[in-house]
């Protein structure tokens, strides 16, 4: 299946999602007024890559903002994620977090305790 | 007399250490360029990372509710002209060691009376409180038609770390003036 790659922009992350390797990064800002739209893409295609996916599964999410509009859109795709882990691949989430940053590592926080994945909140000195 | 006008004003903000301000009716596009200046405005202050993150934050909520809080009063009521209805202000300033948003804008009595329940259970939960309800909210929650989750005052007040100070001035019959006041340290 293709892979998935979008440039970020002033309100909305890059993306690239790499089924051959099945790696996922979401990185940058999410902060676009309706996020619906954008994240539709990225549900369709782990949906599709959800069919034929490879042993292991990460998700990288290095993000600098987001809002809550987009809040409910990642724990969507975290839902998502979590529907296909089980015998055909195995997903963990990274959750990245600039250093001193406890509002970014509280987010991570709140969908850990909502999502059943193994769920690694990691402190970096840059996203 | 227009001169003092002008200067009452600059004076004013000066006098508040306003860094922006604006009045008017709330598009995507003057999002996009308020918080692109305000970016820049924070990159030259010594201010924590932090802190500017916290700022930022606060200020993508706060702008994009008035950017959805207009969005929604489409066909409202015939006591005031469209623009009227559809304008908002907003300000940022700086006091010592902290920042202050404020925001204003008409509401109509009947949202202003949700708003001020959901603004008063805010305001009396801790930190660990507000933790448990943005949770609960945002696991049970549905996204409306306009991509909103109902997160945005908890989330506000989570990374404000401050109660939202606010009052509701009556205007006429069916609506108010909404002030909200976040300061953010």
């Amino acid at each position: 299946m293709e892979n998935l790659h979008l440039e970020g922009s002033a309100k909305t992350p890059s993306i690239h999602f790499d089924a051959t390797t099945g790696k996922l990064e979401l990185k940058g800002r999410s902060i676009p007024e309706n996020s619906v739209e954008f994240y539709k893409p990225l549900n369709d295609w782990i949906d599709a890559y959800g069919k034929d996916p490879i042993g292991e599964t990460s998700v990288d999410v290095k993000l600098e903002y987001f809002n809550t509009s987009s809040s409910k859109c990642i724990l969507d795709l975290f839902k998502k994620l979590e529907a296909i882990s089980g015998s055909k691949t195995k997903v963990v989430v990274n959750w990245f977090f600039e250093e001193d940053d406890e509002d970014m590592e509280e987010a991570g926080q709140d969908y850990q305790a909502i999502i059943s994945l193994p769920f690694n909140i990691i402190e970096v000195e840059e996203i | 007399m227009i001169k003092n006008d002008i200067y009452e004003l600059y004076q004013t903000m000066e006098r508040e250490n306003i860094l922006l301000s604006f009045k008017g009716v709330v598009t995507s596009e003057l999002l996009s360029s308020v918080l692109s200046i305000m970016e820049s405005k924070m990159d030259y202050m010594d201010e924590s990372p932090k802190l500017k993150k916290k700022v930022f934050n606060v200020l993508v909520e706060c702008l994009q509710n008035l950017y959805h809080h207009i969005d929604s009063n489409e066909e409202q009521d015939r006591n005031f002209t469209r623009i009227e209805v559809k304008s908002a202000l907003f300000m940022i300033a700086k006091k010592d060691d902290h920042f202050v948003i404020r925001t204003g804008n008409y509401i109509d009595k009947e949202s202003a009376i949700d708003l001020e329940k959901r603004l008063d259970i805010i305001n009396g939960m801790d930190k660990e409180e507000l933790k448990k309800y943005y949770q609960e909210v945002l696991s049970n929650g549905t996204l409306s038609e306009k991509g909103t989750a109902g997160l945005g005052m908890i989330d506000i007040a989570r990374k404000s770390g401050n109660k939202l100070e606010y009052q509701f001035l009556p205007i006429n019959d069916v609506n108010s003036f909404f002030c909200l006041n976040i300061k953010i340290d």
